[in-house]
């Protein structure tokens, strides 16, 4: 398969003042289309900062990030935000949920900045929050809803809008064992019933044991690069 | 981009009523602005079409000519304190000037009227009898004296309406009545249609009008015979006002037998100039108000701005998923400029309403009159919603230029 995401030399160096942080230091990375990768590594080893450059919400100080053969260094801010919004689904661990906003309206936010007619928005929202069990709680809101069911939003919100690639940042580091594996098996879903690439950023090893690949990254570089023995489906489901 | 629009107008909205005393203070600003605007610019005009009105009620394309004289020292004595001008100057000014439709004179007095058992110090004016005409009088009863009641010094008089309230019952009919002006009997033959008050604030309709060689022979103690309070004339059209006036001065100047350094033995006013005294009057008036709308729409700007601010980094995270959900620069600048023109814009309308029944208040209190011309609202709606704009594109800016993972991140 073509390659969906190819990073060669990524570099991302902070200044605080005189201090200089290199929180990348020289990545390469090439993931194909209809990969789950699973990227592990020690608080500070930079997986959140190369999530941030992989989901073009962040640019890298140096170095080349091609999604789908192309320069993402060279697009302009607003070039960036269509690709965020039509390419790219981000699940974050503290959900980033809009407060005092509807869930179906969380779940909309993508296609209202598509620009979709509301009814097709609303139909296609409904639709996603139907996809990861969450019909019947269209009109609630954030606070409403428990941390699964949040983060449940924000993946409907994510794949609202038919990304290709599906970006999780400890997707599962605020949730309970319970509400872990349910979140799991959506994402898993994803992946292998509709191809969705996912990378996905854990501390956990069972839940990197969903990915059919596992990144382990150390100060800023990739430590080790391989497949893990078998896929999620394989593994017994834990209570 | 219109389904944006509106979404976004509606968000607005509902994040502006989510915070309805923030948002009620934050409008008050523009409220208080826009409302005394409006009601002061409503009082201005009500005065003004007040001055309008009075202005017209001299009569129309009327010269006013009042004798004066130069003291020693160059200073001007009072108007009308020496005797300069004659019967005989306003038949000159009417022979040699022909732009001059008429010319009339008078003289006037107080003096003490007496009918029956009433008793009223009014003030009687001697004039000729085109001085009706120019002035623009109506009759409610009678009818004008004529060129012979003037040749024989006839004994009629003519009435306003204060003058005929003052001297008789009411219901009681004047015309045909005898009144005593100063121990002299006269005839009642005409009342005048009330005029209300003169652009100077005096009242019109305190007259008695009675034939000038009545009043300078039989009435008034005269210096000598001819000399008058005033000299009156009318022109066909209003743009010959001034070239009259030019003419009248050249006129009266040879006559008086003035010498080229020496000023006018008299002042000469028209219409235009009495009503320009009064438009200066509310032009400083307007520019008050207008500074005033001024520092009262930015406070009320700045209050825009400054809430603003607040909540643009209040909301910073929530720009930042925006943002991550594929927000543009523009998507986000769009949308808090619309929050602040949703601001301004119902402030304004609020504002609109406050300055409406601020007027209507005055004039019901006050008994000022009051004018709301739509002009006066479609300018205090356009100027709300660019106070809206121009307050809250900075923030919208500052909202707008921020970079999404440090939006984000922001805590
Ligand atoms: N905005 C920033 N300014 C300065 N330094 C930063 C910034 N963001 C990250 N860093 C630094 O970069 C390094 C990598 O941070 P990053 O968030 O990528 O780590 P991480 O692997 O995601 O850690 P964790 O597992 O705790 O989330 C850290 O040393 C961090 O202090
Ligand atoms: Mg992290």
């Amino acid at each position: 398969m073509a390659a969906l995401i190819s990073c060669e030399d990524l570099w991302k160096i902070y200044r605080l003042g005189d201090v200089e942080v290199q929180a990348l230091r020289g990545v390469d990375l090439l993931i194909k289309e209809g990969e789950f990768v699973a990227i592990m590594g020690a608080s500070g080893s930079g997986k959140s900062t190369l999530m941030n450059i992989l989901g073009c919400l962040d640019r890298p100080t140096k170095g080349c990030y091609r999604l789908q053969g192309v320069d993402v260094g060279g697009l302009r801010a607003d070039q960036l935000a269509e690709i965020r919004n039509r390419r790219i689904g981000f699940v974050f661990q503290n959900f980033n949920l809009i407060p005092r906003t509807s869930a179906l309206e969380n779940v909309q936010l993508p296609l209202f900045y598509r620009g979709l007619p509301l009814r097709q928005q609303r139909a296609l929202a409904a639709e996603a929050l139907a996809r990861v069990g969450l019909q019947g709680r269209e009109n609630h809101y954030p606070s409403q809803l428990s941390g699964g069911q949040q983060q449940r939003v924000a993946i409907a919100r994510a794949l609202v809008a038919s990304p290709s690639l599906l970006l999780a940042d400890e997707p599962t580091g605020n949730l309970d064992t319970q509400s872990s594996l349910e979140i799991m098996a959506i994402l898993d879903g994803l992946n292998k019933k509709q191809g969705i690439t996912i990378i996905l950023v854990t501390h956990e090893t069972d839940i990197a044991a969903y990915a059919e690949r596992e990144v382990v990254m150390k100060d800023g570089r990739i430590l080790t690069d391989r497949k893990t023995p078998s896929g999620a489906s394989a593994l017994p489901v834990e209570a | 981009m219109p389904t944006f629009l509106l979404l976004t107008a509606l968000t607005a909205v509902r994040i502006l009523g989510r915070n309805r005393l923030r948002t009620g203070l934050t409008m008050l600003g523009i409220v208080i602005g826009v409302g005394a605007v409006i009601a002061m610019v409503s009082i201005g005009e009500g005065a003004k079409a007040a001055v309008a009105e009075r202005v017209a009620s001299m009569g129309t394309n009327v010269i006013l000519i009042l004798p004066g004289a130069v003291t020693t020292g160059g200073v001007r004595g009072g108007q009308g304190g020496v005797v300069t001008l004659t019967t005989a100057d306003a038949v000159e000014l009417k022979k040699r000037v022909p732009l001059l439709r008429e010319t009339g004179w008078a003289r006037r007095d107080v003096m003490q009227i007496v009918h029956g058992n009433k008793n009223w110090n009014g003030t009687v004016n001697g004039i000729s009898p085109s001085y009706l005409t120019i002035r623009g009088w109506s009759f409610t009863g009678g009818g004008p004296f004529t060129q012979q009641d003037l040749d024989t010094a006839a004994r009629v008089a003519v009435l306003g309406q204060t003058a005929v309230d003052n001297l008789f019952e009411p219901g009681e009919e004047p015309v045909g009545a005898i009144i005593r002006i100063n121990h002299v009997p006269f005839r009642v033959i005409g009342t005048l249609a009330p005029k209300g008050q003169s652009a100077q604030g005096m009242d019109q309709d305190d007259v008695i009008f009675i034939p000038f060689s009545t009043a300078e022979r039989k009435v008034f103690g005269t210096y000598f015979l001819g000399s008058v309070g005033a000299l009156f004339a009318s022109t066909e059209r209003p743009e010959d006002l001034a070239p009259a006036v030019a003419q009248i001065r050249e006129v009266l100047r040879q006559r008086h037998r003035l010498q080229p350094d020496q000023d006018d033995d008299f002042f000469i006013r028209t219409q235009v100039d009495i009503g320009k005294v009064h438009e200066e009057t509310s032009e400083t008036l307007t520019i008050m108000l207008f500074s005033i709308a001024s520092v009262s729409l930015l406070v009320g700007g700045i209050g825009i701005m400054n809430i603003l601010l607040v909540s643009v980094t209040e909301r910073t995270k929530e720009i930042g998923v925006r943002m991550a959900v594929g927000a543009t620069r523009r998507h986000i600048l769009i949308q808090f400029l619309v929050e602040a023109m949703t601001l301004s814009v119902l402030g304004g309308c609020l504002g609109i309403l406050v300055g409406i029944l601020g007027a209507r208040a005055t004039t019901a209190v006050a008994g000022w009159p009051t004018i709301i011309s739509p002009e006066t609202v479609i300018a205090a709606f356009v100027f709300s919603v660019a106070v809206g704009l121009f307050f809250g594109l900075y923030p919208a800016n500052k909202a707008a230029w921020m970079n999404p993972i440090d939006a984000l991140r922001y805590e």
